[in-house]
């Protein structure tokens, strides 16, 4: 039996989470995934701004504060934390800590292939829209292709004490070490599908120890110093889903089962680069407290191709706030909307979109909002995109003017006009798995 | 008897780009599951969100899990960054749904 605890769930995740991990009881690999498909557009900005960055910042001071004990316990890290710039991230991670090695993958990044692929014939349609790619072909900034567990393990046979890839999926980051110490072949789909969907359930941290449960959430033990999960995985495939007994939170099946559902699309078909793996198979059986037993796992065949993720230049967009107070606070929001569109009408400016929610009534929910007729304060929140720098930043100065020209009772304007923030979009294609070559940089 | 869809059921959601994904639970699937999949069909789910959800609605069931999966496509404002919603992800569309009236 190994366990493979995963300490971050996104870039912005809790900080104490992993050095707890490590602290309060035994592991064996710790995981930490950066990666959201909206993150790669933000490490590719931030590349732009300065080439030696693009990766998740927050990972070498981490490293830096659990090398001693990486050591002394032998835990190795696994990490996707190299975002846009593997190589800058693990030259990070030896300056903070040179005594540890680090195994780089690298492969994913076919920036510089879009033409290659293009003059191959591959279309590389957007997989939710169907759009072709040549409407973004000029507003690309970075193409990553998906690169799956076998990789991550191949660097752990180097012996380094960390692996840093860039555009891994998620769910590889604790498959790899199933692979590496159990001897998994590429054709073992059963086994491939059983840590993958380990690697779901573990790979949003806390979401699958009892936060964002709505389960007797007010009754779940210690949130404050919520445990992160923990897989004690089996040769054969199955698994346990824990936590250290000392810290916070909740393992239940029911908790288990939100995770398992979180951003899942068909159930049979969940597909990685590693197999396809079938939520339809999973058997779940409490076995203890904070214990979950799984098993039963089926998986098919790979699929041909690899999943790219690319981010393009999407225009620009700013979002405008102000809160009107009781009385009729929701119909002064509303007058004062209308105003604001009716300026910017006049003003002509080009934009693509102008969207209203009146924060305290129907921002999360939308028409479906519980009813809330005369609601004590109301946040209206207008924002809007367009290709236009200069239009959407002229909408910035339509905001603040309505405290003395519109509606009356207006406040919260104390942060001033808000930002322009470019957009980097996301596209995702396939392209046949055989482009896609890895290989495997070792540091120190 | 109708009763909203949180007596019996919990839910988590999230994003995959503009389609937004809700997993619904049965608290007790042996009692319940057959009461998800009688009522809580996709045109039923696409009905209540209203024009929130621009596209189709999907549904997958997980009787393993007691559970049914529902895609909402065209349902965040363009998804991702491009969004202009305070909630692009989707987040919150789970506990929107728990208001929905089933019989039972």
């Amino acid at each position: 039996m190994i366990r493979i605890a995963n300490g971050q769930g996104f870039w912005g995740d809790w900080l104490e989470a992993p050095v707890r991990l490590i602290e309060q009881g035994p592991i064996d690999y710790l995981a930490l995934d950066y990666l959201a498909e909206i993150t790669m557009s933000i490490l590719q900005k931030q590349k732009q701004a300065d080439p030696a960055l693009g990766y998740a910042r927050d990972f070498p001071p981490l490293i830096g504060r659990i090398a001693k004990q990486m050591r002394e316990r032998n835990v190795r890290v696994i990490a996707n934390a190299g975002g846009v710039n593997p190589i800058a991230c693990a030259q990070a991670v030896r300056k903070i800590a040179p005594g540890l090695k680090v195994a780089v993958v690298l492969g994913d990044d076919v920036f510089c292939r879009i033409d290659e692929f293009l003059s191959k014939g591959y279309a590389m349609s957007d997989m939710d829209s169907g759009e072709p790619i040549s409407s973004i072909r000029d507003r690309i900034l970075s193409a990553n292709a998906y690169i799956g567990a076998f990789p991550l393990g191949e660097a752990l046979a180097t012996g380094a004490h960390v692996v840093i890839a860039g555009r891994s999926t998620d769910t590889a980051l604790a498959l790899a070490p199933m692979i590496h110490r159990f001897g998994w072949g590429a054709e073992d789909w059963d086994k491939l599908a059983a840590g993958t969907i380990a690697g779901h359930i573990v790979e949003c941290g806390a979401q699958t120890t009892g936060g964002n449960c709505q389960v007797d959430w007010r009754n779940i033990p210690d949130m404050a110093n919520i445990g992160y999960p923990i897989i004690e995985a089996e040769p054969d495939g199955s698994f346990v889903i824990t936590k250290h007994p000392s810290a916070g939170g909740r393992v239940h099946s029911d908790v288990v089962k939100e995770q398992l559902l979180y951003e899942l699309g068909d159930p049979q078909n969940y597909i990685t680069p590693d197999c396809v793996a079938d939520f339809t198979t999973i058997q779940l059986q409490d076995a203890g407290p904070d214990r979950v037993r799984v098993s039963g796992i089926h998986g098919r065949q790979r699929p041909a191709t690899l999943k790219l993720s690319v981010s393009y230049a999407g225009g620009w967009k700013a979002t405008g706030t102000l809160v009107y107070s009781w009385p009729e606070a929701l119909d002064k929001a509303r007058a004062a909307d209308a105003i604001v569109r009716t300026r910017l009408q006049s003003l002509g400016l080009h934009l693509d979109e102008i969207y209203t929610e009146f924060l305290g009534v129907n921002a999360c929910h939308g028409p479906v909002a519980h009813p809330n007729p005369d609601p004590p304060e109301v946040q209206l929140r207008i924002g809007v995109r367009g290709p236009d720098r200069k239009a959407v930043d002229r909408f910035t100065r339509e905001m603040i003017p309505l405290v003395l020209n519109g509606p009356p009772g207006a406040t919260g304007f104390g942060d001033g006009r808000p930002p322009v923030r470019e957009i980097v979009a996301y596209w995702s294609a396939l392209v046949p798995r055989e482009e896609i070559k890895t290989s495997i940089e070792v540091l120190g | 008897m109708k009763v909203p869809l949180s007596t019996i059921a919990h839910t988590r959601s999230g994003d995959k780009g503009d389609t937004c994904n809700i997993g619904v639970i049965a608290y007790h699937p042996e009692r319940d599951f057959p009461v998800l999949v009688r009522e809580l069909t996709a045109d039923r789910v696409k009905a209540f969100f209203g024009d929130f959800v621009q596209g189709k609605v999907e549904r997958f069931e997980l009787p393993n899990l007691g559970a049914l999966n529902f895609l909402l496509h065209e349902a965040l404002g363009g998804g991702g960054t491009v969004s202009l919603r305070v909630d692009p992800q989707g987040k919150t569309f789970g506990a929107a749904l728990l208001g929905i009236e089933i019989e039972v």
